[in-house]
């Protein structure tokens, strides 16, 4: 009876949370203006999404999101690895300080590290534009790989980066051989969450894309939204980046539960 | 420098310290070409930090190593031609056994026919044949440490290092490994350093032990020249068991122990000289007939250890000593004890009293050990330098660590029969050592102060 | 030089140290240094002044503060049950439940937003606090409900039972035991929806056609308006508000709690 209920509390909750997300879903399945009317099943709002000669730069938005987020999660993947294994080798007072420098970009508001970005490229009198933005995603990208790649670096036995230098493999060698196969894992994981964060970002974005006409897709639906609300082609837009967000995130619960089983059967 | 063609290694003032800890404090060592040299020392003495010198994990503060005549100490680890055997394995968890046996050779530059010729060999001489597809996640510790051991040996290192292998196994499989090490040994031809704080092991598998303590090499002996002539009491007690008694050389051949005086081979103390004797236990004849022994007791306790019964007896002066036998002897019975003469190990005493370096405050202060203690009027005067000396039994140790004067941590015990000799380190790193009845446990915290009469004061020249 | 693998390993650790003093220390430190500047660059309080005697700024900001502490409040209430219900053996075995409460969090906030304002217009019922207070509570739930869900994950279950051995009635041992004991997973839902909800800027637009305007929006208009010196005041007081509440956190918790989302 107490789990009937209890169950009862959670679907009603979680029946809450989806309803708005699959009601978009749902409507943007029929070309009706009003949200809520239905005038028959249709797909004029996907198709006109990517043909509309004003949906021009709704293409341009789409790939600049996807070129920012691959280069900022690649770059940040990079980082963030070398970065995760000198921080591994570091003790006491300088692994604090930069511990505790990692953690502020994730604990700080969206809003305060977008304008401490913008004052820090208008200080430097830098024109904003795909690479301002590219810069900002990859430094509040980044400590979320150096975060995934270190328990990866905390399971592996120490003896073995000694094991290879002894076995006679430079210490780079090591690094390709050895230090990166044990922490791929890790590695793909945070790629992966980098690219998630990149897509997602709205507030981070606005600060620092400056005004030469560069969009993202968060920038080009706040633009769409500002004017008009909820406009009938931000239905469709919304129901692919749910479901992209969706995808990627079940992949990478996938990958995290199978690697707990793996650890599990050793 | 001369290359001696027997010597593979020669360690020369090899110092180390970390953060201030001396580690390593002057080693001076020369290990032969083909021994299997162990290192063996209780936790903390220094003998890893040895190994990973060598390995070249880590860098000498001072002194050098020398491998054939040549000054390795800057040669980072993958120049030097030795190869190491990991207390936790450290196999590279992504390559399946032969990958793993075959990474040096792959990294030499090796054909690959040979390699593979080569990595067979290394499973077959590890008893892993027909394991060279298996994911080294799946094997157990005891084929991790077989696969290590190849790994190691597959690259014909002129030195193979062994970094307590043997730890993480249990019992039953330590035993079998060590026997195929010692097989592998005379097979391989090639020197082996082998690390272990379990002296068993030490005496079953060397040619050489090195007893280490304290960052200090203790004592470089065969295991029976260890076993059998201990240099001071901490080897006598790590190696074995053992009973260490106080005793006084009273001439040539003749020393008095537990108020008895016996009959030994020991020379050149001197007359009426304080030494340490230490008795094996297996080495006290022990009878029910008590009178025509040399000397009586009581049997207190009586345990079966296996093979031996081991007793712990009172002496008809007070002592307590332990005893191994076949036989077993009643608890509360009388007995008689005999010790043969060439069973009497006698040692120097490292030192007869506590001697500190210290300087007047006023008449009747001194600072030693970095704290103030009263004495009394010695004639010094405020500012000299002096040499204070305090007897063991003289130090008084207190519970609560506050009381005392100066701090200190019990960290190592030594029971002498009638009384405990324990070595006690200040806060500041110093070393006192009391002779005491009471019973402490090591690590206990504890307060040490000296009674201003106890105090022998001299001044320093 | 002698060769030492230590020192080498450690330095790797270097690039992504001047990156972050000069992407994360540095800007932070603009802020700080804009915030007591005037436009020409002179030191001044001015911007403080301004604030602090611009009524419709105080009431802004007096207005956003009530409005994340409602939201907070509102989703202490519908998560904690939440929270407790997912964590509870007994209740609720599924993981996909658990998965589902969580993914919400991954999706971009203006989707999310336009998703209420979707609700609203379904439901025909015009926007504004309501829909406020709605869409603020909708978006932040799941950043409540995973921190205090993970705590009562972890506590160990047999101090309840030991609490019911003692003779606790299970209203008792939900309020003295299991309550306390989820009390860090609590503080840093707070932080979690507190924090944000007074930050967003945009999306209360969105959500009242323009209608209410939040602490967060005021600092964005006055950063385009070109009034940098008095938006990096705003955001330094922000700062300070946020430091505020997090004194009633533990950072560590919570950057842990937010690692473990994935």
């Amino acid at each position: 009876m107490k789990k009937f209920f209890a169950q009862t509390y959670l679907w009603l909750l979680l029946a809450l949370l989806y309803a708005p997300i699959i009601i978009i879903a749902v409507f943007s399945f029929t070309e009706a203006k009003v949200l809520g009317n239905w005038t028959g099943f249709s797909t004029k709002l996907y198709t006109s999404l990517f043909s509309g000669g004003v949906r021009h730069s709704l293409l341009d938005a789409i790939e600049n999101t996807f070129t920012i987020a691959l280069i900022a999660a690649a770059v940040s993947t990079i980082l963030g690895s070398i970065a995760a294994i000198g921080i591994h080798n570091m003790r006491g007072r300088k692994r604090q300080a930069i511990t505790f420098l990692n953690n502020i970009p994730m604990l700080n508001p969206d809003i305060i590290t977008g304008i401490s970005l913008f004052l820090l490229f208008v200080s430097l009198g830098v024109t904003q534009g795909y690479m301002t933005v590219v810069l900002a995603h990859i430094a509040f990208c980044t400590p979320y790989v150096v975060l995934s790649v270190m328990p990866r670096l905390q399971q592996m036995n120490p003896n073995i980066y000694e094991a290879a230098l002894d076995l006679g493999a430079t210490p780079f060698q090591t690094l390709r051989k050895v230090i990166i196969p044990e922490i791929r894992p890790g590695m793909i994981s945070g790629f992966i969450l980098a690219f998630t964060l990149s897509i997602d970002d709205f507030a981070v974005t606005i600060f620092t894309i400056g005004n030469q006409g560069l969009e993202t897709l968060s920038t080009f639906i706040y633009a769409d939204a500002r004017k008009g609300g909820l406009t009938p082609e931000l239905r469709p837009l919304s129901t692919i980046i749910f479901v992209t967000v969706l995808l990627l995130l079940i992949i990478i619960n996938v990958r995290a539960r199978r690697a707990a089983r793996k650890q599990e059967n050793i | 420098m001369v290359k001696q063609n027997n010597t593979i290694i020669k360690i020369e003032h090899l110092s180390k310290s970390f953060a201030e800890k001396v580690v390593l404090d002057d080693i001076n060592l020369d290990i032969r070409r083909g021994e299997f040299v162990t290192l063996l020392g209780p936790s903390g003495c220094g003998k890893t930090t040895l190994l990973r010198m060598i390995a070249g994990f880590l860098q000498p503060d001072s002194g050098v190593i020398i491998m054939e005549g040549n000054d390795i100490s800057d040669v980072p680890p993958h120049r030097r031609p030795l190869n190491t055997v990991f207390q936790r394995y450290a196999l590279f968890p992504h390559l399946n056994v032969y990958d793993n046996i075959a990474f040096g050779l792959k990294l030499n530059k090796v054909p690959a026919d040979e390699i593979e010729k080569r990595v067979r060999k290394a499973l077959k001489m590890v008893s892993m044949t027909y394991y060279e597809d298996r994911d080294v996640n799946s094997l157990s510790g005891g084929q991790q440490q077989r696969v290590a051991i190849a790994r190691a040996i597959v690259n014909r290192p002129k030195v193979l290092l062994l970094d307590e292998p043997l730890a993480a196994l249990d019992l039953k499989m330590r035993k079998d490994m060590q026997m195929e090490l010692k097989e592998m040994h005379n097979t391989l031809g090639i020197t082996f350093i082998y690390v272990t704080h379990d002296q068993e092991e030490a005496l079953t598998l060397s040619d050489t032990v090195v007893v280490m303590s304290d960052g200090k090499i203790q004592q470089i002996g065969s295991p029976i020249d260890i076993y059998n002539e201990p240099v001071n009491s901490f080897v006598a007690d790590f190696i074995g068991e053992s009973n260490i008694l106080n005793g006084r050389m009273l001439k040539d051949r003749e020393v008095e122990f537990i108020g008895h005086t016996f009959e030994c081979v020991d020379e050149g103390f001197g007359e009426d000289c304080a030494v340490d004797v230490v008795i094996r236990p297996e080495d006290i004849y022990i009878i029910a007939n008590a009178e025509n022994a040399k000397f009586t007791g009581t049997v207190k306790s009586c345990i079966f250890k296996g093979v031996h019964y081991e007793m712990f007896v009172e002496t008809d002066k007070g002592y307590e000593m332990m005893i191994q036998d076949y036989n077993a002897f009643d608890v509360g019975s009388t007995v008689g004890m005999f010790i043969k003469p060439s069973d009497i190990h006698v040692m120097q005493k490292e030192r007869v009293c506590n001697t500190f370096e210290g300087k007047m405050i006023s008449d009747t202060t001194v600072e030693i050990m970095g704290s103030q203690f009263e004495c009394l009027p010695c004639g010094a005067k405020e500012g000299d330098d002096v040499i204070v000396r305090v007897d063991f039994n003289k130090v008084e140790l207190l519970d609560n660590k506050e009381d005392g004067i100066v701090m200190g941590e019990i960290e190592f015990i030594l029971y002498k029969g009638n009384h405990y000799h324990l070595t006690v380190l200040t806060d500041e790193g110093e070393k006192v050592y009391v002779d005491t009845n009471d019973i402490w446990d090591k690590g206990d915290f504890v307060g040490i102060s000296v009674s201003s009469k106890d105090l022998r004061i001299t001044k320093r020249v | 030089m002698k060769f030492n693998i230590f020192t080498r390993r450690s330095s790797w650790a270097l690039p992504y140290a001047l990156f972050l003093g000069f992407f994360v220390a540095l800007p932070l430190i603009l802020i700080v240094i804009f915030a007591f500047t005037d436009n020409q660059g002179v030191f001044s309080l001015q911007n403080f002044v301004k604030f602090v005697t611009q009524p419709e700024a105080v009431n802004t900001f007096i207005y956003s503060i009530g409005i994340a502490l409602v939201t907070t409040f509102l989703c202490i209430l519908l998560g904690y049950p939440a929270a407790y219900i997912l964590s509870n053996r007994n209740l609720n075995r599924s993981q996909t439940t658990v998965m589902l409460f969580i993914l919400p969090m991954w999706i971009n906030i203006l989707v999310r937003t336009l998703a209420t304002v979707a609700l609203f217009d379904f439901a025909h019922i015009p926007l504004g606090e309501g829909a406020l207070i709605f869409g603020m509570v909708y978006n932040f739930l799941p950043f409540m409900i995973y921190p205090i869900y993970n705590t009562l994950q972890k506590m160990d279950h047999s101090l309840i039972e030991a609490a019911e051995d003692l003779g606790a009635k299970p209203s008792t041992v939900f309020w003295k035991v299991t309550v306390p004991l989820s009390m860090p997973g609590i503080t840093s839902g707070i932080m979690m929806v507190f924090m944000p909800t007074i930050s967003t800027f945009a999306i209360a637009e969105l959500l009242t056609m323009n209608n209410i305007k939040l602490f967060g929006t005021t600092i964005q208009e006055n950063i385009n308006n070109g009034m940098w010196n008095y938006g990096a005041a705003l955001s330094l007081i922000m700062l300070v508000i946020i430091g505020i509440t997090s004194l009633f956190s533990d950072s560590e918790e919570q950057s842990q709690n937010e690692g473990g989302i994935i």
